[in-house]
């Protein structure tokens, strides 16, 4: 993948005016104390691990982005989005729902565990659900497209973005309070922010 | 939603607008009646709250959420600013679900206007009657002429930072600010606008283009969709709020109100809400509530008792009922050119042209359409829930961030019974029964939106976009409790007062009889002034009681 950005990297504005304390709290808890496993089974924990791993694959970073803990911290904490559609259980049993009915659809499909799939195979797998081809009778009435959707890809999506390193590799300007920004127009950039490459 | 301590207590409330600092604040006692109890410190209690207080009336505002410090409790991350949202549980329903949280609620002591974009737009004046003069939806029972004041009043107290010739509506003053300069993503608007021919303007913005008493100018850090860490945002917490402790009024931070007292005779009595965990009661002699269009229904409708079966204020059975959104189509391109639209408030750049020109128009209604600027988060959420990009797919995509522009319409959508606020049988943490909000587009609403995406396609084009595309959201909720000229046909008068229980009253979002094309947070805080004033004189004339 492009790297139009290289070199940038956001947290070098750390001791800078961009970054206010609260800011740096924040982002220091969010870069240092992951969460260790507390909502999800290890079988499930495995899953999302899978699971990520095909919607944000990382393979060039010898330390992926976390993106499990996060889902499990946010489970275990029962922080949501505040609202959930009719036919969507609240979210702890939407996930444990939703997560078990994936790997029925792997067994059924290939009489293994997602997990155990190869990429190809575990991608066309996301496919066909979030395309609306998945066995109604493996999701217990769970609605597979919305899961796919609004649950797992939207948080997962979240989390990989809300990380400092994912700022860096867009080209974000990242935290910036105090000092804000000073050139607002057409290919305007201020000394603070990345450099794109030609 | 986590319990934080409450901080507004014991003779004192944060200080806004410094680190760890206080400032004072009347308490009333346990057993005190207070003139009036104002549920929810958003655009509507706030303002009320500063107006009544000023007034001299004694007033005790119940917000669920917390009394935030900017200075201290704000990062610069979405993440962590998700805080701002109202995210007890809800269920959406209806053919068209709406997205609620993040789009259009907020908790805390400023409510939703502490992460507003700012927006302060007056509506069209033909919208106040609009069924009588533009055929569709609904009159208000007030016109734009009787609302200009307070209009006025509001823009001055925000310090609305506009151009000095607005090109839409009637002949006004000048905004009190200087508009800001337009980022990139706001000059993609103007070159799209200029092409076709049709007229743009800078938004007018309640954030501070110079510095202004406690309050610094903007930076154009960009964050204000997940709260202002400088206060240069004219949010009710820094316009109304300061305003209202310094005139007595008290504010009481995470205490979440669960029920209106009604006495025998008739008349409300106060308010039952839970802080510190355990059920307290504010005696008061008038109740207003003012926890926008689904809180506010919700409190009227858990509030049913022996002598109000379906909920108080509620003999024309029209509380809930008619909830209106805005539509929310986006339309998205990429450019040469470098925009970073992370830089500078969200939405710098607007057009107005279809919500004045009615020409070729195969719809009622109008939209106005804004430029854009969602942080990373908030993209990448777009892309994955409305294109279905995952994957490698996805991570490339995000990866033209800093050359994408885009607009977002705020469509009107047609006022009608079925769209409505409702409680459902499942019950919150306090054991209230739980909002359900019921939700479908009309065909005219769907018309609407088709010309809007068209509209805003061919101005994209125009600006020198390429792979535009477009999506579809929604944002403000309004008018499920109207106010309207007659007891059978509206819940409220035009002064906010129920018809059934003449000491109650409404002063938010659900007053809206028709929703109009525009943010509506202007709006709303004009009709609190004006609320404020018309209870002032009641009480002059003796017809408060």
């Amino acid at each position: 993948m492009d790297a139009p950005y290289a070199g940038y990297n956001v947290l070098d504005k750390w001791d800078s005016p961009s970054f206010d304390a609260p800011t740096r709290a924040v982002l220091d808890e969010r870069t240092r104390m992951i969460p260790a496993r507390r909502f999800l089974s290890e079988g499930q924990w495995q899953l999302v691990e899978a699971l990520v791993a095909r919607l944000l694959p990382q393979p060039e970073r010898a330390e992926p982005i976390p993106i499990t803990p996060w889902i499990d911290d946010m489970l275990c904490t029962n922080r949501g989005e505040g609202f959930r559609h009719d036919d969507v259980p609240p979210a702890p049993q939407a996930w444990r729902t939703g997560l078990a009915a994936i790997d029925a659809e792997a067994h059924a499909r290939h009489g293994t565990s997602f997990a155990a799939l190869a990429p190809p195979v575990q991608d066309a797998l996301l496919t066909a659900i979030a395309a609306g081809q998945a066995d109604a009778a493996l999701w217990h009435g769970l609605p597979a497209q919305r899961f796919f959707t609004d649950l797992l890809l939207k948080t997962a999506a979240g989390i990989y973005y809300a990380h400092p390193a994912a700022w860096s590799e867009i080209g974000f300007g990242g935290p910036a309070s105090p000092r804000g920004y000073v050139r607002l127009g057409f290919d305007q950039r201020d000394p603070w922010e990345a450099k794109e490459r030609p | 939603m986590s319990g934080e301590a409450p901080r507004a207590r014991d003779g004192r409330a944060p200080d806004i607008f410094t680190p760890g600092g206080w400032t004072p604040m009347r308490c009333h006692g346990p057993d005190e009646t207070v003139d009036f109890a104002i549920v929810g410190a958003g655009a509507g209690g706030a303002t009320l709250a500063c107006k009544l207080a000023e007034a001299g009336f004694s007033v005790v505002v119940l917000e669920a959420g917390p009394f935030w410090r900017p200075l201290d409790d704000f990062a610069s991350d979405e993440e962590e600013q998700q805080k701002l949202y109202w995210t007890d549980e809800r269920i959406t329903a209806g053919d068209d679900p709406i997205a609620l949280g993040g789009n259009n609620s907020g908790r805390g002591v400023g409510g939703s206007t502490v992460h507003f974009s700012m927006i302060s737009l007056r509506m069209r004046p033909a919208w106040f009657q609009s069924r009588s003069q533009l055929g569709y939806a609904r009159d208000w029972p007030l016109t734009y002429r009787e609302l200009a004041p307070y209009y006025e009043e509001a823009e001055q107290a925000l310090h609305v930072a506009g151009p000095v010739s607005y090109p839409w509506g009637p002949a006004r003053r000048r905004y009190p600010f200087r508009e800001h300069e337009i980022n990139a993503a706001g000059l993609v608007l103007a070159r799209g606008a200029e092409a076709l021919g049709i007229r743009w303007a800078a938004v007018p913005l309640a954030t501070l283009s110079a510095p202004h008493g406690k309050s610094p100018p903007c930076v154009y850090r960009g964050f204000c969709n997940v709260g202002c860490s400088t206060n240069a945002k004219q949010s009710a917490l820094v316009a109304w709020i300061p305003r209202a402790l310094r005139a007595g009024a008290e504010v009481r931070d995470m205490a979440m109100a669960g029920r209106i007292e009604m006495g025998a005779d008739g008349v409300a009595k106060g308010v039952h809400y839970v802080r510190d965990g355990r059920w307290q009661f504010q005696n008061a002699r008038h109740v207003v509530v003012a926890g926008y269009a689904i809180e506010t229904p919700r409190l009227l409708l858990n509030s049913a008792c022996p002598a109000f079966p379906d909920g108080l204020a509620n003999s024309s059975g029209l509380v809930g009922t008619h909830l209106t959104t805005h539509a929310g189509p986006g339309v998205w391109a990429r450019f040469d050119e470098e925009i970073r639209w992370y830089k500078g408030p969200p939405n710098m750049a607007v057009t107005e042209h279809w919500n004045y020109d009615d020409s070729a128009k195969d719809f009622h209604g109008g939209y106005a359409f804004m430029s854009q600027g969602p942080l990373p988060r908030a993209w990448a959420q777009t892309l994955a829930s409305t294109r279905g990009l995952w994957g490698e797919a996805l991570r490339r995509e995000m990866l033209k961030y800093n050359h994408m522009a885009g607009l977002v319409a705020v469509a009107e959508t047609e006022p009608r019974a079925q769209n409505r606020v409702e409680l459902s049988e499942a019950t919150d943490q306090y054991g209230l029964k739980i909002p359900r909000v019921v939700f479908s587009y009309s065909d005219n609403d769907r018309r609407l939106q088709e010309h809007a995406r068209r509209s805003m396609r061919a101005l994209l084009e125009a600006a020198g976009g390429h792979d535009v595309w477009s999506n579809d959201d929604t944002s403000h909720i309004m008018g499920t409790c109207r106010m309207g000229a007659s007891r059978a046909d509206s819940v409220v008068d035009a002064d906010g007062r129920s018809w059934d229980i003449r000491n109650l009253w409404v002063c938010d979002g659900s007053l809206f009889p028709t929703a109009g094309g525009v943010n509506p947070s202007l709006t709303i805080q004009a009709l609190a002034c004006r609320i404020g004033a018309r209870i002032r004189t009641l009480a002059a004339r003796g017809e408060l009681t």
